[in-house]
């Protein structure tokens, strides 16, 4: 421990781990902690809950776009390829077939529609959720198997703005507060965390 | 559970009453110990077959084609069947993982992540085929990518050879990001759990460092629905595209618009079956059957018997579209396929797929381990000849009776087909040892919860 200390200089509070035992009771103190007002704060769980992106308050992906906008990149690239090298590059008769073979080139430019659209959507997933980032891993090895957390972040190290609206920065953070607040929701544990690089 | 009015039970999907915990110990034990006997001897098995296959197949590259029974006219022979054959495989997993996800059939979820590397390495091996075939592999890219090049030639992208070089690349692209996304969560989990060193590096550059945060969840899922909306088209135009390579020509027997629906149906029959046939061994060897339950296996007998169905229609359709269409030569291909001189291929294929899956009318032999690894077994074996039916009596016998022939495949090409069992299960043996054979985090969404405040008072 003393090392570990020594090692990250100013060992700063990152947030208070509340764990929980089961889904039901992580879905409802997640509700009570968004009512408290805090808005900087996450939950973590071995599966999908469903339910918790509503207790959250989180908005829907915006992955579909990513997959869409892809698509239609995939779409056109793959036609324009075999537009262009049917017809432009080296027009060659096959068959006595237009240049512009439109019905022979369906199947490519599906595919690659498809290739595109699965990249992008797999690339975008991950950027969003800042991955890959091998700093990262779980607070407890329970949190990917049978335990749920939520974790109420501290307020970031970067001087607050006078003029940033509340809405932005919800309830102020104290450490013990925090704490005491998710035992009474219904916490059986709970733990310090420490920024060690992974946070933005 | 929640307290709205609904009142519906859900169907009971792990059996043995598990908790969260025994979901992980159970899934990741066998990847936590040495392999057992069994694994050995399943393992040493693959690797001998594949170096038959594997010398077979050099042995071949020095001599050249001539070593295969492949002839004028019949220039496909073994190795597009047994192409065809593994693409087939490997489109169960796909289907399971996207379509019934879809259709959220939560059954799916103690199977999909075996099925679906049963689709990856079914599509590796199918993709060795194409490759063989040619002669001279190494030549390939030269004949089947589109790149700048000094003779500046292009590829033909009229021909449908070349539309499957999209659609299977594209296919095994697709499945590969949808399981390596299913896996990120249970690599983290595998991450947690690890001991060892070397381990514990591995699934952390695995996991990638995922660590369940909602917010990551929430992303996920979106990306995870998307992909098996993407993948599920996909999933039905690879077949369809691998039936454009014989229906898109003339030859009679190839040349019929009922192939692509014909082609996926018996492609979705010919993966169930193996997934049974590998599912009841994994759930035998890793001691899995709360999670692989006698009802998992019951659902996917059913949908062997229904795709069964369909291609039986298909066969019974073509011979009546021959009959009504009025053409000699598409009616002399059809009598030829099932009286000719491969009429014992015809009924192998008819029996097998059609006749013998009609057992799974009668629950008990839907629920019996031992009647549905048989049926699956020639199931597989009947669709192996369903496509050496196909391939082989078309070409043997077009129009000119000058130019017939008959093609008897030689000790390389079965010795090469029997190879390609041997690379399928290296890897899948291989994947049963190192990665979760069942979707951890998924199963656990989908199970009962289990009575956690219980537990706590008693501890």
């Amino acid at each position: 421990m003393a090392e570990q200390a020594q090692k990250s200089k100013e060992k700063q509070l990152a947030g208070v781990l509340g764990y929980f035992e089961d889904a039901t009771s992580l879905i409802q103190a997640t509700r009570k902690v968004k009512e408290e007002g805090y808005v900087a704060f996450d939950t973590f769980t071995p599966f999908p809950v469903h339910g918790l992106d509503e207790a959250q308050g989180l908005g829907r992906s915006f992955l579909p776009f990513v997959t869409f906008g892809a698509a239609l990149v995939g779409l056109s690239s793959g036609y324009l390829l075999q537009y262009w090298t049917s017809a432009v590059a080296w027009p060659l008769n096959v068959g006595g077939k237009p240049f512009n073979s439109i019905p022979a080139f369906v199947p490519v430019a599906f595919e690659t529609t498809i290739l595109f659209a699965g990249l992008a959507t797999f690339v975008a997933m991950l950027l969003v959720n800042r991955l890959p980032n091998l700093k990262r891993k779980s607070f407890d090895p329970s949190l990917t198997n049978n335990r749920f957390a939520i974790l109420i972040e501290a307020p970031p190290s970067r001087e607050i703005e006078d003029d940033e609206p509340e809405r932005v920065l919800g309830k102020p953070f104290e450490e013990e507060e925090a704490a005491e607040f998710l035992k009474k929701t219904g916490a059986t544990a709970t733990q310090k965390v420490f920024y060690e690089g992974w946070f933005s | 559970m929640t307290t709205d009015s609904t009142r519906y039970q859900p169907e009971v999907l792990v059996t043995g009453g598990k908790s969260y915990e025994d979901v992980n110990n159970d899934v990741s034990a066998p990847t936590e110990r040495l392999p057992n006997r069994a694994w050995w001897v399943c393992f040493i098995a693959a690797l001998f077959a594949f170096s038959v296959g594997a010398i077979l197949a050099i042995d071949m590259f020095m001599r050249g084609l001539g070593v295969l029974g492949i002839n004028q006219p019949v220039g496909w022979g073994t190795f597009i069947v047994t192409f065809v054959f593994w693409v087939g495989i490997g489109h169960a997993g796909t289907l399971i993982s996207a379509i019934l996800f879809l259709f959220r059939q939560n059954w799916r979820t103690a199977i999909n992540r075996s099925a679906e590397a049963m689709t990856i390495f079914a599509v590796m091996t199918a993709l060795l085929f194409p490759l063989i075939h040619t002669g001279r592999p190494w030549y390939a890219a030269y004949w089947l990518l589109p790149y700048p090049n000094q003779r500046e030639l292009w590829v033909n992208f009229r021909s449908p050879l070349l539309w499957d070089v999209f659609a299977v690349g594209t296919y095994f692209t697709i499945s590969l990001l949808f399981w390596f996304t299913g896996l990120i969560p249970d690599f983290a989990t595998l991450r947690d759990r690890a001991k060892h060193p070397i381990r514990k590096f591995a699934y952390t550059l695995l996991s990638l460092g995922w660590r369940g945060s909602n917010r990551n969840w929430s992303h996920y899922e979106t990306a995870y629905l998307l992909f098996a909306g993407l993948a599920t088209p996909l999933v039905l135009s690879v077949h369809s595209v691998v039936s454009f390579d014989f229906a898109v020509s003339i030859i009679p027997g190839w040349h019929t618009t009922i192939f692509p629906p014909y082609f996926v149906a018996g492609a979705v029959f010919s993966g169930f079956a193996m997934v049974v046939t590998l599912l009841i061994m994994v759930r035998e060897i890793f001691n899995l059957k709360d999670y692989i339950t006698l009802n998992h296996l019951e659902k996917m007998n059913k949908i062997i018997m229904a795709t069964g169905l369909l291609v039986g229609y298909a066969y019974i359709c073509e011979f009546f579209i021959a009959w009504y269409s009025g053409v000699s030569f598409e009616q002399y291909a059809f009598i030829n396929r099932a009286f000719g001189p491969y009429w014992w291929a015809y009924w192998i294929m008819f029996c097998c797929n059609v006749i013998v899956p009609q057992i799974f009318w009668w629950k008990k032999a839907r629920r019996n381990i031992a009647i549905m690894f048989v049926i699956s077994l020639f199931v597989n074996v009947g669709m192996w000849f369903e496509r050496y039916v196909i391939t082989i009596t078309s070409l043997h016998r077009d129009f000119l009776p000058s130019s017939w022939a008959m093609y008897i495949p030689t000790f390389h090409d079965w010795g090469i087909v029997f190879g390609s069992f041997g690379f399928f299960f290296i890897f899948f043996l291989l994947f049963c040892r190192l990665l979760p054979t069942i979707a951890m985090a998924e199963v656990k969404s989908v199970m009962t919860p289990p009575k956690v405040a219980l537990k706590e008072e008693t501890k």
